[in-house]
């Protein structure tokens, strides 16, 4: 056991952040290190200078265009473009949808998808929650009933993030009323640009456009893009909420904000002192720096411990617990440290507008983004849920 | 960067595990502790000589395993799953950190008897005025002719009925909290003048409080510098405090494996209790503390050997972590078994008092919390 980085394992540090300084575009650092929204093109311009290296999916196996990287050096990945303020590359096709097409899915729907996720070309959504389906996902009621060779599938989606942008969407979508909730349920990938679909937004407490409705009436799917066998799509459904959950830890991200907050916290003053150092704020960053230590070890020995390259299981659902409760601690206390100035509403620059906004720039997005973060814990599961599945499959409750 | 333990780590857990669930139940233990002398000996002539155990953190050269902070980790916890009051953690863990970090003819002629379980080693450094502060000491080592001459009063000695020898901090020069001016002796645990006032423990250890009244002491028992040895002294505080982490991962496995058994046992409104989601999250706020436990306990382990401001920072942190951990799984622990849990009657109330004592030794949350921003978030 140890934690010392080999020589090759410097050497490939050296390579990622030579590539970074060299790649990486300073516009997009800006606006990452300004927390302002991106755009698709944002996103999609620092994943094309991934997928152009080679570097796009470092998670996935070799075979489909993985990396082949240690976990070591994935760690460093991640430990080096949370440091360098990189664009988050967006989850819905690497993170999910795309291991479960290596994993589950046919030679055809591989060669047919895989590539187009690694390129960026197509942009992946989630069709999972529906208006009466949240925790209870398995209730779900979106139908898809065969005809033909196609299903034609009626419904309503929600929470479907960022589908305004999406090309592609994966749905689960109920194929036997009859069966016992979590035995009727398909896996499907669908055209969004099929006719029947409808995209409305909705908007989120910080002002974003985030997430959405999607409604499905009679949308002709082909069963060809049907995912693993039909009424076994909860089997899909899970094993890539397990995906999903090792990867919203966010660790290194998170290392990046504490730095970020202490920044902040050195700047804004309380009375002739820095506000950091208060010995109440003080002591609150501490915690945070130590609970995201404790978060970080137990990351490492799930992806560099005995049972490395099990892929996630449970226990990834307290990675995910611990993850987001850091994450809403980190924009509580930036959103503190800006005090009065948390207050005024950014709008955004306008056209032609000259003036700088209220307030210092760390200022301007603390506030919706302590809103906007409020769903960490409750998305990919809410914590709760998250619980129930330690209960159950760790715990034998 | 690897987070597996080697087959000869896996073999030492094994062996010590088996001989410790043939030898030390719940029962044996509380035996052990209501007898006279407080422990039975031929449990750590056993571990010594059958076992090899007292060995596995020193080098082959010295007669050892090879081993080091990751087998003391190692033993620690397993000592923890039974509520072992064995003197481990004083003897090898500090006693053989000591000569381990000082070398020369010192260590050569006690770490034999060590690893043989010939020498019980007791560490007399905190006094009643000092708090968690190690520097803080009102007993003196005044220079007399060729040795020195030892005056003063430590508390809470853990141990020190058993041991042979006693590691103490005292005061060669400066003033009573000064960082210079301290210095770490090893004398023999029976020479005249050493005043011990024995007794047990709230969790089942034996200690002393000792009163060293011109105890004359040799030159040779000093380690380290004249003065000098605060450095010293702390590095092998930072190594006892993630020793005490190690065994508080295996105390808080058996509290939480202990509520688990119990709430799929006990009955009420006709289900078992575990049936109940408000005990079964319960269950796994306590589960995650655990594991947050053991992931920082593996993190302060794997840098004891870093540079000193690095190696505190990350102790400090894990003692942190890990007091919090023990305080809130023991009384969850207790809260969930009910009235039970408070009688002297099962296992559980005797870890809870094992975790409560590990809350506060070696420095408490803020203690720990206090040292861990000096250093990580100084101005």
């Amino acid at each position: 056991m140890d934690m010392e980085f080999s020589a090759e394992d410097l050497a490939f540090q050296q390579e990622v952040r030579q590539f970074i300084t060299e790649n990486y575009p300073a516009y997009l650092r800006d606006k990452q290190d300004e927390g302002e929204e991106m755009s698709k093109e944002d996103f999609l311009a620092w994943h094309k200078i991934l997928y152009k290296k080679g570097w796009i999916a470092p998670a996935w196996p070799v075979e489909y265009g993985g990396t082949g990287w240690t976990p070591t050096q994935r760690f460093i990945w991640s430990e080096e473009t949370a440091r360098a303020d990189c664009v988050r590359l967006m989850p819905f096709g690497l993170a999910m949808v795309g291991p479960v097409i290596y994993t589950f899915g046919t030679p055809e729907q591989k060669a047919r998808f895989l590539p187009r996720i690694l390129s960026g070309e197509d942009w992946w959504c989630q069709g999972y929650s529906e208006p009466g389906s949240g925790s209870d996902l398995a209730s779900l009621r979106t139908s898809a009933v065969p005809d033909g060779d196609d299903y034609i599938v009626n419904g309503q989606k929600t929470w479907t993030t960022l589908a305004q942008h999406a090309d592609w969407g994966f749905f689960l979508v109920r194929t036997d009323k009859d069966a016992k909730q979590q035995e009727g349920i398909s896996f499907l990938l669908i055209d969004m640009k099929s006719p029947g679909i409808t995209v409305r937004p909705i908007i989120t407490l910080g002002g974003e456009h985030e997430v959405n409705e999607v409604w499905l009436e009679d949308v002709r799917v082909p069963q060809s893009q049907r995912v693993y066998e039909e009424n076994k799509g909860w089997t899909c459904a899970k094993f890539l909420l397990a995906h999903e959950r090792t990867g919203i830890a966010g660790v290194a991200a998170s290392k990046r904000a504490i730095e970020k907050v202490k920044d902040i916290a050195r700047t804004e003053l309380d009375g002739d002192k820095p506000l950091l150092a208060n010995a109440f704020f003080k002591r609150k960053v501490a915690e945070l720096e130590v609970d995201l230590a404790a978060l970080e070890f137990t990351e490492l020995r799930s992806l560099a411990g005995p049972n490395a390259g099990r892929g996630p299981g449970p226990e990834s659902s307290l990675l995910k617990i611990k993850g987001s409760e850091i994450q809403q601690r980190l924009t509580e206390l930036t959103l503190e440290a800006v005090g009065h100035y948390g207050a005024p509403y950014f709008r955004g620059f306008g056209e032609g507008d000259n003036q700088h906004p209220i307030g210092p720039d760390y200022a301007h997005r603390a506030a919706p983004t302590y809103f906007n973060m409020r769903k960490t814990t409750i998305y990919g599961g809410s914590n709760e849920i998250q619980r129930n599945i330690i209960a159950k499959m760790v715990l034998g409750l | 960067m690897d987070f597996t333990y080697t087959e000869t780590q896996d073999m030492i857990r094994d062996t010590l595990s088996r001989f410790l669930a043939d030898t030390y139940d719940f029962e044996a233990r509380q035996k052990f502790i209501a007898s006279d002398t407080g422990r039975d000996p031929g449990i750590w002539r056993a571990l010594a000589q059958e076992l090899g155990m007292l060995g596995a953190a020193f080098s082959e050269d010295q007669g050892g395993l090879g081993g080091g902070a990751l087998e003391n980790a190692i033993v620690m916890e397993e000592l923890g799953q039974v509520l072992g009051i064995e003197p481990y953690l004083q003897t090898v863990v500090i006693g053989g950190g000591a000569l381990k970090a000082v070398g020369g003819a010192q260590a050569d002629a006690l770490i034999p008897e060590i690893i043989a379980g010939n020498a019980i080693i007791a560490f007399a450094y905190a006094e009643p005025q000092g708090r968690y502060n190690l520097a803080n000491l009102r007993t003196t080592a005044k220079r007399d002719g060729a040795g020195y001459v030892l005056n003063g009063h430590k508390g809470v000695v853990l141990a020190a009925p058993w041991a042979t020898h006693l590691l103490v901090t005292a005061r060669t020069g400066g003033g009573q909290s000064d960082r210079d001016g301290v210095s770490l002796f090893l004398i023999d645990a029976g020479l005249p003048g050493i005043v011990r006032r024995d007794y047990p423990t709230v969790d089942g250890n034996r200690a002393s409080e000792i009163y060293f009244e011109n105890v004359a002491i040799p030159a040779d028992a000093l380690l380290g510098g004249e003065g000098a040895g605060l450095p010293l002294i702390e590095q092998i505080v930072d190594a006892a405090t993630i020793a005490v982490c190690a065994e508080a991962t295996g105390v808080m496995q058996k509290l939480h494996q202990g509520t688990l058994e119990y709430t799929q046992q006990r009955k009420q409104f006709g289900v078992p209790i575990a049936k109940f989601q408000v005990l079964q999250h319960r269950m796994v706020d306590m589960f995650m503390e655990v594991e947050q436990a053991r992931s920082m306990t593996i993190m302060g382990t794997l840098k004891l050997g870093l540079p000193a401001s690095e190696r505190m920072a990350a102790v400090s942190a894990a003692k942190a972590k890990v007091g919090r951990a023990a305080n809130f799984v023991g009384q969850n622990a207790i809260q969930t078994h009910g009235g039970i849990g408070i009688t002297q009657e099962l296992a559980i109330g005797h870890y809870f008092k094992r975790a409560t004592m590990i809350e506060s030794q070696f420095g408490s949350v803020d203690h720990h919390m206090d040292r861990y921003e000096h250093i990580a978030l100084a101005d």
